[in-house]
C-alpha cells in the first residue's frame, strides 16, 4: 500500500500553548483514519497543517509524496476538505454554491448533479444555504469536499453538534465512499462511535501528543480481559469525599450523569470485593452493568478525563 | 429582592458589554481612540481660524478697461468701510483685494474679491472657488449667484449693505444723481446650467457614492466571508485568488455604474444638470475612480475579520476625504499650503475630474492625468492589499 499522508515529528505552538507536540502519522491509500480526542487536544491544528492552512513550526508533512511548499496547486486539486465550521454565502442556493466550487476545479453541471445525489440533497437544490438545517449544511460541506473526487479527504469534526440521525446520514455517505473509491480519509472527532464506525485506524490524541494508535481491535485488545463496571446509586448525589480513596479499585465518577465506572481485570474475583465494599459503606446500588471496554474508557484510563468533556 | 435581582442582572449585562469592547485592543482603537483623534483633528482644522471668508468674483463691465483693482475705485465702492475703524480694506495684489469686517463676538468676516473677466469668473464659480460674482456695470452693481446656494446668499446678505452703489467711480466726472437714475443693486440669479450649486453638487455626490459603495461594499463582502471562514474554505481549493477579488470589484463597479447613472438621470430630469464635456472622458475618470477605491477597499479590509475594526478603518479613509475633497464645498477655502495636498486625494481627483467634465466641458486631454493617477492609486493599493491579504 502506498502512503498518502506522511507526518514526521510535527510541532506547532501558539504563543505559550503547544497545540501539536511532535506527532507522526502515516495514512495509506484507501485507509480511513480517525484522530480522536477531546476539545482542545490539537485535532484541528493537526488537520489544518495537513490541509496546508497552517504551517508547522517544525517537522515534515508530505501528501502524495509532496510537500505543501511549491505544490499548492497540485495538492489543492487532490484534496477535499471540510472545516470545523464553515458558513456559506447566505443567499446563494445549494445548487449555486456547488456550481461555484465546481468551477474552481473546472467541473460542470453533471458533477454537481452527481454530488447532490451522493449527499442526498437533491430536494434542496433551490434552497438558500442560510435556510438549511445543521445536518443539511454538513452534507453540503461534505459535497463541497467530495466534488473534485479527492484522493485525500480531510474532515474536521464533520458531525459535531448534529443529532444522531443526521450523524448517521453522514456516516452512511462516508461508508459508501469507502466501498466505492480509493480515497484516503483523515477525520477528527470526539465521538468514539464515529471513529469506531468509519475508521480502520484510530489515533487518540490529547494535549498535542499521541496517546495510542492502532486499529480498534489493537487499541482495545491490550488487557483484553478488562471489563467495565458502570454503576449508579439510589441517592443522586456523588458519593462522599473518601469514596474514591477507600475504594479498592480506581473509580471514575461522572458527576454530570451521576454515574461511576471501574475497570476490572478479573471480574470473578474483583466484583464481589467491590460489592462488599459498597455494602459495608452503606451505598445502595440503583443500577449496575458490565460491558466491554470502549475507546472512551481507554481515554479515561489514560487521562482521567472523558472524551466529551 | 426582585429589584435587587434586576439590578444585578443589569449590572452584569452592562459589565459584559463593556468588557467585550475594552478587551479587544483593535476595537478599542478604532471604536474609541480613533473617533477622538478624528474629532480633535477636524475640530482643529475647522476652528483655528475664527475668520469667515467669502470668495467673490469681481467683474467690471463699466467704462474701465483694466480689470485690476485700483485703490480709489474700490474706496469709492466701500466709502462707509473706509471711514469705519472696524473695517479694513486692503489691496492684496494685482488681481485681488479684501474687505474685512472685524467683530469681537462673531469673529471677523472677510470678503476676498478676485477680479477677472466674466469668463474667468464663471469658471471659478463652476469650480466652487468663488460662490458669487459681483459685476460692476455702468448702471450699478449686479450680484450673480445661485439663490439656492446658502453660502452665496449669506455673502450677499452681509455684503450688499456695505456697498455704496451710488458712488461714482473715482476718476470719472461727478454727476448728479439724476444722471444715473438706475444706479441700483440687483441680484441676477444664476440659472445657466453649470453655474448653479446643484451643478457643483451632483459631480461631488456621484464621486462620494462611488467611494462609499466601494469601501463599504467590498470591505463588507470580504470581512463577512473572512469571519464565516468562507475565505479559508475557498482558498483551500485551486481557486485563483486574484479572480476572487477581481470578481468582487467587477460587481461593485457594475453596481456603481447603475447607481451613478440613476443619480445623474434624475439630476438631469429634475434639475436639468447635464454633462457638458466628453462622455468618453467621463467614462474613463469614472472607471479610474472605481478602480482606485476598489483597490483602497481591498487594502483596508485585507486583514481584519472584525466588523467593528473594519468600520473604524473605513471611516478613517472615508471621513477625512468626504470633508476635505470638495464634495459639498470647494476645498480652496482650506489653508493655501494644504490645497495641493488635498487636490491629490483620490476623492478630490475624482470630484474635480467629474466636475470639470460636467460643468466646464472638459475632455480627455484635461482629465487624463487625473484618471491615470487614480488608476495608479488603485493598482498600488490592490497589489499591496493582495500581498498582505489574510485568507485564513
Amino acid at each position: 500500500m502506498k502512503p498518502v499522508i506522511q507526518l514526521k515529528s510535527v510541532h506547532k505552538a501558539f504563543q505559550s500553548v503547544r497545540a501539536v507536540n511532535g506527532i507522526d502519522l502515516t495514512v495509506f491509500e484507501g485507509q480511513f483514519t480517525a484522530i480522536l480526542g477531546p476539545n482542545g487536544a490539537g485535532k484541528t491544528t493537526l488537520v489544518e497543517m495537513i490541509e496546508g492552512i497552517q504551517r508547522p513550526d517544525s517537522g515534515e508533512i508530505r501528501i502524495l509524496g509532496l510537500e505543501w511548499k511549491g505544490n499548492e496547486k497540485t495538492l489543492h486539486h487532490a484534496i477535499g476538505l471540510s472545516l470545523q465550521e464553515t458558513r456559506f454565502i447566505d443567499r446563494l442556493t445549494v445548487w449555486e454554491t456547488l456550481r461555484l466550487f465546481a468551477s474552481f476545479y473546472d467541473l460542470g453541471k453533471d458533477r454537481v448533479s452527481e454530488i447532490l445525489e451522493t449527499v442526498n440533497l437533491q430536494g434542496k437544490t433551490g434552497a438558500y444555504t442560510m435556510n438549511l438545517s445543521g445536518g443539511q449544511r454538513q452534507r453540503l460541506a461534505l459535497a463541497l469536499a467530495l466534488i473534485n473526487r479527492p484522493k485525500v479527504l480531510l474532515l474536521d469534526e464533520p458531525t459535531t453538534g448534529l443529532d444522531p440521525n443526521a450523524r448517521r446520514d453522514i456516516w452512511s455517505i462516508l461508508l459508501d465512499l469507502k466501498h466505492r473509491s480509493n480515497t484516503s480519509l483523515v477525520l477528527t472527532t470526539h465521538y468514539m462511535e464515529e471513529a469506531e464506525q468509519l475508521c480502520d485506524n484510530i489515533m487518540i490524541i490529547d494535549k498535542g501528543l499521541v496517546l495510542r494508535e492502532g486499529t480498534m481491535d489493537q487499541l482495545l485488545s491490550e488487557d483484553a480481559a478488562e471489563k467495565i463496571i458502570a454503576f449508579s446509586f439510589e441517592t443522586p448525589h456523588p458519593p462522599c469525599g473518601d469514596f474514591d480513596k477507600k475504594c479498592p479499585f480506581p473509580v471514575y465518577w461522572d458527576e454530570k450523569n451521576g454515574k461511576g465506572t471501574i475497570l476490572l481485570s478479573n471480574i470473578e474475583g474483583q466484583l464481589p470485593q467491590f460489592l462488599d465494599f459498597l455494602n459495608t459503606r452503606g451505598f445502595r446500588i440503583k443500577n449496575m452493568e458490565c460491558r466491554r471496554k470502549t475507546l472512551d474508557d481507554l481515554f479515561t484510563a489514560l487521562t482521567g478525563r472523558r472524551l466529551d468533556e | 429582592m426582585n429589584k435587587r435581582f434586576h439590578m444585578q442582572q443589569f449590572l452584569h449585562l452592562t459589565l459584559a458589554h463593556l468588557k467585550e469592547v475594552t478587551r479587544q485592543p483593535a476595537v478599542l482603537f478604532w471604536g474609541i481612540i480613533f473617533p477622538i483623534l478624528l474629532s480633535i483633528g477636524l475640530g482643529m482644522a475647522f476652528t483655528r481660524s475664527a475668520e469667515t471668508i467669502h470668495h467673490i468674483g469681481f467683474v467690471r463691465s463699466d467704462a474701465f478697461d483694466s480689470p485690476s483693482p485700483a485703490a480709489p475705485d474700490i474706496e469709492a465702492l466701500f466709502t462707509r468701510s473706509v471711514h469705519d475703524p472696524h473695517h479694513t480694506l486692503s489691496i492684496r495684489d494685482e488681481t485681488s483685494f479684501t474687505l474685512t469686517v472685524h467683530d469681537d463676538t462673531l469673529g471677523d468676516t472677510a470678503y476676498l474679491f478676485e477680479t477677472g473677466s466674466w469668463d474667468e469668473s464663471i469658471l471659478k464659480l463652476k469650480q466652487g472657488r468663488i460662490h458669487m460674482i459681483m459685476e460692476m456695470t455702468g448702471a450699478g452693481v449686479v450680484y450673480h449667484f445661485d439663490p439656492l446656494n446658502p453660502d452665496a446668499r449669506l455673502a450677499w446678505h452681509s455684503l450688499s449693505p456695505l456697498v455704496d452703489v451710488d458712488a461714482p467711480p473715482a476718476g470719472k466726472e461727478v454727476k448728479t444723481d439724476a444722471t444715473m437714475p438706475d444706479a441700483d443693486a440687483r441680484v441676477s440669479p444664476l440659472e445657466m446650467p453649470g453655474t448653479r450649486y446643484i451643478d457643483f453638487l451632483i459631480p461631488g455626490l456621484v464621486s462620494m457614492t462611488v467611494m462609499m459603495s466601494c469601501m463599504w461594499g467590498i470591505s463588507y463582502g470580504m470581512i463577512d466571508k473572512r469571519s464565516k471562514k468562507l475565505l479559508r474554505r475557498m482558498v483551500a481549493t485551486p481557486m485563483v485568488k486574484s479572480h476572487f477579488l477581481a470578481a468582487l470589484m467587477l460587481v461593485r463597479i457594475f453596481i456603481n455604474i447603475v447607481e451613478s447613472a440613476l443619480l445623474v438621470f434624475f439630476a438631469w430630469l429634475i434639475f436639468d444638470v447635464a454633462v457638458q464635456g466628453s462622455t468618453g472622458a467621463l467614462a474613463l475618470v469614472f472607471i479610474a475612480g472605481n478602480i482606485a477605491f476598489c483597490g483602497i477597499a481591498v487594502f483596508v479590509s485585507s486583514r481584519t475579520a472584525n466588523t467593528e475594526v473594519g468600520n473604524g478603518m473605513i471611516n478613517a479613509v472615508v471621513m477625512p476625504m468626504t470633508l476635505l475633497s470638495g464634495v459639498f464645498f470647494s476645498y480652496h477655502n482650506f489653508p493655501e499650503w494644504s490645497i495641493p495636498v488635498i487636490g491629490k486625494l483620490p476623492l478630490a481627483l475624482l470630484v474635480d475630474g467629474i466636475r470639470a467634465i460636467f460643468t466646464e466641458g472638459a475632455g480627455l486631454a484635461e482629465t487624463a492625468p487625473a484618471a491615470m493617477l487614480l488608476f495608479l492609486t488603485g493598482a498600488v493599493f490592490f497589489a499591496a492589499g493582495l500581498k498582505i491579504f489574510k485568507w485564513h
